[in-house]
């Protein structure tokens, strides 16, 4: 997602090199914390700072405009996956409120050549997803909280990402109004 | 045809960056004072549009307003969803302002500030590749033309 990453759209970034840059980033990250519950929410936060950036980028390439409801939401969030991982989640399992929903990932590009070790199975090493989803929607006046339900690299057969929206945050107004 | 001058403001309203071409005439006030001012202008036009506006179209106050014309100039005016706001004032026989805006959006504003890590997106843009970027952007756009007369 560099610079080059634009300039060379045509012949993409190999996500094999993608995958491995971040398990390393994990790996340190689990070097230098020594506790996985820090490193789960250092990815997140790691994600947030990505996401506020990724969704300038995603609204260029897309040139979409405001959500009508959060399942117009959804079918970006959904969007963004498609031109930023490679991969088309599947949307399902809507909350009653129409303000959850899954999102269930048949394979996923960061968890390839993975395995957790189990002194790491409270690590959820994908949550840096969480973070972007948060950073992203906030930029767009949504505050949404997503967590992993199911993970492949914990036995289960998909892996779900739960997204729930919590509320629309305001437009500031300029100093003196009012 | 030629392009005046342009803003661009987050969406706090602080002024991340200006620049003019061909300007005839200063406002004789600060440039944070200008910033202000256009910026209150801005946000009292979108919510004049966006009530007086007889038809329902629900997203709204955000895409409500476009441009404005005086006799003597035109304000282009483009919001993201994010809130970033872009304003290029031009002639007012320039045409596809609104191209010219997503373009500095989409491929100097996201490529050279955006996707660079050192420019802090809630600070004003002091990176001279955008300035060079935009200045390139502007001149070769076909609104750019001519000097005005």
């Amino acid at each position: 997602m560099s610079r080059q990453g634009a300039r060379l759209d045509a012949k993409k970034v190999n996500s094999e090199l993608f995958t491995l840059t971040y398990g390393t980033l994990v790996s340190q990250l689990l070097k230098d914390y020594e506790n996985v519950d820090e490193v789960n929410k250092q990815l997140e936060r790691m994600g947030y700072n990505i996401g506020i950036r990724l969704i300038e980028d995603f609204l260029a390439r897309t040139g979409s405009g405001r959500c009508y409801d959060f399942k117009d939401t959804a079918e970006k969030i959904q969007a963004g996956f498609r031109i930023f991982l490679g991969v088309s989640p599947t949307i399902s399992n809507w909350g009653p409120g129409g303000d959850e929903f899954s999102l269930i990932f048949e394979s996923n590009p960061l968890t390839e050549f993975v395995e957790l070790p189990d002194h790491c199975l409270n690590l959820k090493y994908c949550n840096i997803l969480a973070g972007v989803l948060r950073g992203a929607c906030e930029m767009v006046q949504m505050e949404v909280t997503s967590w992993f339900v199911q993970d492949q690299l914990k036995g289960d057969n998909v892996t779900e990402l739960r997204v729930k929206f919590i509320k629309r945050l305001e437009d500031a107004i300029p100093a003196g109004e009012d | 045809m030629t392009v005046h001058n342009f803003y661009m403001f987050d969406r706090y309203g602080q002024l991340l960056f200006y620049a003019e071409w061909n300007r005839l005439r200063q406002s004789g006030i600060t440039r944070e004072e200008e910033a202000k001012l256009m910026y209150g202008m801005l946000f009292s036009i979108k919510s004049f549009v966006s009530r007086i506006s007889p038809l329902d179209n629900t997203s709204g106050s955000r895409e409500g307003f476009h441009c404005y014309r005086t006799s003597k100039y035109a304000l282009h005016y483009m919001e993201t969803p994010t809130g970033l706001k872009l304003v290029l004032n031009t002639d007012n026989v320039a045409v596809n302002v609104h191209e010219l805006l997503k373009q500095i959006y989409s491929q100097v504003y996201v490529e050279y500030v955006v996707k660079n890590p050192l420019c802090n997106l809630s600070e004003p843009i002091k990176s001279d590749l955008f300035e060079a970027q935009l200045d390139a952007v502007v001149k070769q756009s076909h609104v750019f033309t001519s000097k005005p007369t």
